[in-house]
Formats: C-alpha cells, structure tokens, sequence
C-alpha cells in the first residue's frame, strides 16, 4: 500500500495541470467562437 | 526602431503606428473556414490594419488599427461580402464576466470530482480501516475548498431568496451541498464508514453545466439582439454656416440646424425650418400614409423624412427627446413579466418544504426508534441529498437550453428569462398592422406597356423616394430606357425626356390625371394609375391560418387601408388606434384573464409590448419595441410564428415531465433513504441516472415540427 503515498500525489499533480490549462484557455478568450476554431483547422497559414 | 536598410526608413513602419480603437463590421455572409482565410487574408494589405480576427459563431469581424473604416468596408466588398459597421458603444462589449467565472467554477469543480470520484470508487470496492480513513481526508481535503469556491453561484441565489422569504430551487441545492459536505466531514473526523463528498461534488458540477449553458444561449441571444441595436450607426448632418458635417448624433445639441436627407431618420426632436416636409410617421403612429409638414412644424425624432432634404433646428436632445423618454419609461416601467414567478421557483415552493419536512420526520423518526442521534441525523441527511435535487435544478435550465437555442437557429431571439414559459401559456394574439403584419408594395397595372414599365422604371431610379424604391423593386425584371432632363419635384414626382415626350410619374394632380394616387403618364397619353397597396408580410398569412388561437389586428391607420387589410387576413380590425387606447386595449383583455402575446414593431405599439402577457417584434422595429419585447425575430417571415409557440408549449411540457421523472426517481430513492439503507454509492447512482435522464429527455424539444 505505501505505492499510494506516490501514486495519490501523482495522480492529483496530473489532475491539477489540467484544471491550471483549462483555466488558461478560459482566460485567454478561447471559447468565445466554438464554430470558428473549428473551422480554422481547415486554413493552411 | 532602427530600419535594416537605408531605403526602408522612408516606409512607415505599421508597429510605429498609434493603435486606434477596434472596430467591428457585422458581417452575415460569412459561413465556412474558406470566408475567414478570404477576410484575414485580405485585410492585411488594408493601409492600418494591424490586425483581422474574425468570429464565426457571432458573424462578425474586429479590425484592430487606425484603419479608415470605409477602405475596410471597401475591401470587403472587393471580397465579395456586404459589411455593416457596427457601432461599438452600443455593442458594449465588455467581457463575459458571469460566463467566465461560471465556467471557471464548472472546471474546478469537475477536476474536483473526478478525483474524489476515484478516491470513492476505492472505498466503495473495499478498501477499510487506516486506508479509508486516508482517502476520506483526501477527499475532504479537495472537496471542501471546492464546493465553497464552486457552490457560490447557488449559495448567492439561495440567501437572496431566503433574505426576502422566499424559497427557490437553490434553498435545497444548497442546502444538501452544504450539509453532505459538513455530515462527511464529522464522519471522516471520527473514522465513519460514509462520507458523501462525491455526491456534493458531482451535485454542484451536473447543476454548474446546466447554469453554463443557460446562461451561454441566453447570452448569445441577447449579443444578437444588441447587434441590431449597434447597426444603427447613430450620425446626424449638422449644418455650420454653409458646410454640412456629419457628427456622432450624441454631440447634437439644442439650437443646432440639422439636415436630415431623404429616406433618413430624424435624429432629434426639432421645428421644421425648410418650408414643407413630407414626413412618415408610421412608426410613432402606424399611420401608413406620409404627412404633410409645414415650416414650424414640431418634429419628433424617429420620424423618416420622405420628401426632399429637409433642415430642422434641434429643440431637443439625447435623453430629453420624446423617443427615449418613451424607451426609458418602458424600460424602468414595472410590468407583468418582472412579478412572474418562474415554473422552478413554482416547483421549489412546494418541493422544498416537503424533502425539509420528511428530512425531519427521518430525523425525529430514528431518533425515537434508536435513540442514535448520530445514525439519525445521518439517514435524515441521506434524504436530502438522494431526494435528486440535481434533476430538480437541471428540469428547467436543460430544456429551455434547448428551445432557446433552437428557436435561435429559427431566427427568433429570446431575450427574456420567463419569455418562453409567458410564451406557452399565450391564449389570445394581438398583432400591429404596418412594418407588423404588413410592407407596403406596388401593385403594377396589367394595363401598363412594356415600354412604360422601362421608362417608369428610369425615373423612380433616380429618385430615393420609398414609394419609388419600391416601384423600382416591382420592376425587378425590367431593363430600365434611356431617359435625358430627369428632374425631381419634391413631394410631387419625377419628370423626364423619352424619345421626344415628356414623361412623368408621380401624384395623380400633378400629371395631370383626374385621380389622387400615383401614376404614370407618357407625353399626352392617358395616365395610368399605379396602385400603392399593403402586401403581408411573407408567411403572415400563412401563420395567422395555423395559428390556433383567436388573433385579431389593432393599428393606428386609418380605417380604409385596416379594413382592406383585415379582410384579406380574415382578422377582426380595430383602427384610429392610438398608443394610448392599444395599452388600454390590452390590459382590459388582460382583466378578463386572456394571456396576450403582443406583436408589434412601432413606438405606438411600445407601450402595449410591455404590458402584454408576452411580446414579440420584427428585427426592422424601432429600438425602444425591441427593448420592451421579449422575443426579437429575425427572419423576414413570420411563417414559423405559430412553430414558435409550439415549442415554447412543448418546452413547458418537457419540464414538467422533468419534474415528473424527477418524484419517479424521488419515489424510488425516499423509501431505500428512510430505513437507512442509502449508501454514498446508490446517492451517487440515483444522481447521475435521474441527471442524464432529465439531459436526454430535454433534448426532445430540438426535434418538434
């Protein structure tokens, strides 16, 4: 059972770096135009 | 900054260049990623332009630079897309703040349970002693920081109901929250075997998605109703001395002589200066004939002038002008929809008292049974959170989600947070005449040669007259002759040369005719008359047809042109209606309990639109109408009008059997909860299942027809 004492951190570590990115992505307007993101993939510049 | 080469330094350089402010074109044509390429690739070359970013899902472009817009709006054209500039004041773009943090919250409070979640998922396969403990420490340790960031929103609206004494769907939630989180964190403290911290957490993140998207559909209307508003570039032509300027219409000022050319808006309120005006006052009055002005004659703003260039002395400005009193009346104005208490406020008033209430009997009931106060309060506290409050709070927001958004992709804007559920309980129908139900067109003689038709159609192309506008529209098809001397009598018609004859279209009087309407003579032949008529607006006929519910048809025309009309509609008719009388009107069917849906799009009907039960207006309505309705349609038809009503009555419907599926699951869980056989596990479940099903039943209401 002592892996936990690792792995618990860990696995909270991984989750928080999401959250940290989402919340950049919140800031950074990139939900403000859903339907233009995903037309821009199709742009080649 | 220092050139590379020595040839450079005669090039500005765009860095250097002052930043001006941003500024926005409503573009409508865009529709694919080949459109946004096409626009940003195009405005680079733009002397100015530092930057193009176009927003697909709002339509709409912002140039960043001290561009000239008219090269911009130029460019565009080049490109092939028409452009509208929007005017940035009233576009107000400040930032989605509430959307944000809404988002932000739902995001913590999903990693939040994700993680917890797998904690639990441990405790529940086994794991025992010093090891549950620990992760129930964890799970407290993650949760409890979360649910009072995350819960906010909840906790806000809940003590904002309970300050005034009343209850609201987000006394339970909130209330089931706090006390999961508070129970688990007693047991965790002394070693208990349940801890619930994934129920609050999952709780506040299902019910966080649903507050998301309401409030994204509803802000995506109101952007779009807003935009109609930023359209209306607000420029006025003020004459100084022999120049004219065009100035920003809120730097006009009382004493000023302003210009106001055909066809445009009267800015301000003003006497009239020049010695005649033509003036259209449809949208004050609904009247649809101009009037006559004569020189000193008050004019209202919102008045268009149809007659030549008019020039008026401002006696009025910005806020005093009798337009926006009557806007800022409607707006501060105490009506119906600010008391209507909205169907989950309805259904919490009763559903709150109850799951309180058999919380207690648990309590008191264990207690009596037991006399474990611990064990007691833990079963009561099992109630409250398994009785689903989570498809309580999604019953509601999941399905008008759903109608808003689809009744968007309709064209219909609604603006209004209790407008759908007013929308479904609408029994009778009340619509304006003119710019409503009505536009009116040219009704072309069969008499009337193909010669006559391209000559008549050369002059009214030389004048800006609406009544000419429209005749050049009803001659789509026809290719314009060559007329010479073209000249223009203001307020009477247009005279010209054609193959040796003098030709004219205009009043009856004045070629020379024995009748009053328009016509048209060629050299000394004999006039022919060309009929002004009210044509419906397209699908008015066919909605008033399917509409189910008795309509009628108020205006303030006259009662020649009200009748004529009504007839072809088949709607009863009151006419000489004034702003007045059409409130009266209004509020005495009110009194004999019919729910009026209002229609309208003039300051006259301004009034009514705020008093009726619920209202709707055309896009091409005065500002002050739409800001008073609670639906805004942006399609020129009315064709889908009944369709919209519809799915507002299945919206209604698909939340009450929210709430019905709700007590199914409630009827389920209530009993398991009482006799204390609730485990966090089966809360988790009857959560997550009662939620998905009330997501998927909303969902319906996208595929009514």
């Amino acid at each position: 059972m002592n892996v936990l004492v690792v792995l618990i951190p860990i696995s909270l570590l991984l989750g928080f770096i999401g959250l940290l990115a989402f919340v950049w992505t919140v800031r950074s307007d990139q939900y403000d135009d859903d339907k233009g993101n995903a037309a821009r993939i199709l742009l080649d510049d | 900054m220092t050139a590379a080469c020595p040839a450079c330094v005669a090039i500005p350089d765009v860095e250097d260049l002052e930043i001006g402010p941003g500024l926005k074109f409503s573009i409508p044509a865009i529709h694919c990623a080949a459109c946004i390429g096409k626009i940003e690739r195009g405005l680079r070359d733009v002397v100015g332009v530092n930057s193009a970013r176009v927003n697909l899902s709002l339509k709409r472009l912002t140039v960043v630079g001290a561009a000239n817009p008219e090269h911009i709006q130029d460019a565009l054209t080049d490109l092939g897309f028409e452009a509208y500039p929007l005017d940035i004041e009233a576009l107000n773009t400040a930032r989605d703040t509430v959307g944000r943090s809404l988002l932000t919250r739902m995001a913590v409070a999903g990693f939040a349970m994700m993680n917890v979640m797998m904690l639990s998922v441990a405790v529940w396969s086994g794991a025992a002693d010093a090891t549950r403990d620990l992760f129930h420490l964890i799970s407290a340790a993650i949760a409890l920081p979360v649910v009072a960031y995350s819960g906010q929103p909840f906790f806000q609206n809940a003590w904002a109901a309970l300050r005034v004494r009343r209850l609201n769907m987000d006394v339970p939630i909130s209330l089931a929250i706090l006390l999961a989180s508070g129970m688990s964190l007693f047991e965790t403290l002394n070693g208990g075997h349940q801890a619930y911290f994934d129920a609050a957490l999952s709780l506040t993140f299902f019910l966080l998605i649903g507050r998301y998207m309401d409030h994204r559909t509803r802000s995506a209307a109101r952007s779009a109703a807003k935009e109609l508003t930023a359209l209306e570039v607000q420029k006025a032509q003020r004459v100084v001395g022999a120049n004219i300027e065009t100035v920003p219409v809120v730097d006009l000022a009382v004493g000023d002589v302003i210009s106001v050319p055909t066809g445009a808006r009267v800015p301000v309120d003003g006497v009239l200066l020049s010695l005649t005006g033509l003036m259209d006052r449809s949208f004050l009055t609904g009247e649809s004939a101009a009037v006559n002005a004569t020189q000193n004659a008050p004019l209202q703003a919102g008045e268009i002038n149809v007659g030549a260039t008019i020039t008026l002395q401002a006696t009025a400005v910005g806020e005093d002008t009798s337009l926006r009193r009557m806007a800022q009346m409607v707006e501060t104005a105490e009506n119906s929809r600010n008391s209507y208490t909205a169907l989950a406020d309805r259904a919490a008033q009763i559903y709150a008292p109850a799951v309180h209430l058999l919380a207690l009997i648990a309590f008191v009931g264990w207690v009596l049974a037991t006399g474990n106060a611990r064990h007691a309060l833990n079963v009561a506290i099992a109630v409250l959170i398994i009785t689903c409050p989570c498809a309580l709070g999604l019953a509601v927001p999941a399905v008008s989600t759903a109608a808003i958004s689809r009744l968007f992709a309709m064209g219909y804007l609604v603006k209004h947070a209790t407008a759908l559920e007013r929308l479904a309980e609408v029994t009778r129908v009340v619509f304006d005449k003119t710019g409503t139900l009505s536009i009116p067109t040219i009704n072309l003689p069969e008499a009337m040669g193909q010669t006559d038709r391209a000559v008549a159609k050369a002059l009214a192309q030389a004048s800006n007259h609406p009544t000419s506008r429209r005749l050049v529209t009803a001659l789509g098809g026809v290719d314009a002759a060559d007329v010479s001397d073209i000249h223009e009598a203001a307020g009477q018609g247009i005279s010209g040369t054609s193959l040796g004859d003098t030709v004219r279209l205009g009043r009856g009087a004045w070629i020379g005719a024995d009748f009053d309407g328009l016509g048209f003579r060629a050299g000394n032949s004999e006039p022919v008359p060309i009929d002004v008529v009210e044509r419906p607006r397209a699908g008015a006929e066919d909605a008033v047809r399917t509409l189910r519910l008795p309509a009628e048809i108020i205006t303030g025309d006259a009662q020649e042109p009200a009748m004529a009309f009504g007839k072809r509609l088949e709607l009863p008719v009151s006419f000489n209606i004034r702003s007045e009388e059409k409130l009266r009107l209004v509020k005495a069917m009110s009194d004999q309990s019919d729910r009026v849906l209002m229609v309208g799009d003039g300051l006259n009907d301004t009034a009514a639109l705020a008093a009726a039960h619920a209202s709707m207006a055309p896009a091409s309505a005065l500002d002050a109408s739409r800001a008073a309705s609670d639906v805004v349609i942006l399609t020129d038809s009315f064709a889908e009008l009944p369709l919209a009503l519809k799915v507002a009555g299945l919206s209604r419907k698909l939340s009450k059997q929210n709430f019905a599926i709700a007590a199914v699951y409630n009827c389920i869980a209530i009993p398991v909860a009482l006799a204390g056989l609730a485990t966090p596990l089966a809360a988790a479940l009857a959560m997550s299942a009662s939620s998905i099903t009330v997501l998927l039943n909303s969902q319906r209401v996208r595929y009514t027809k």
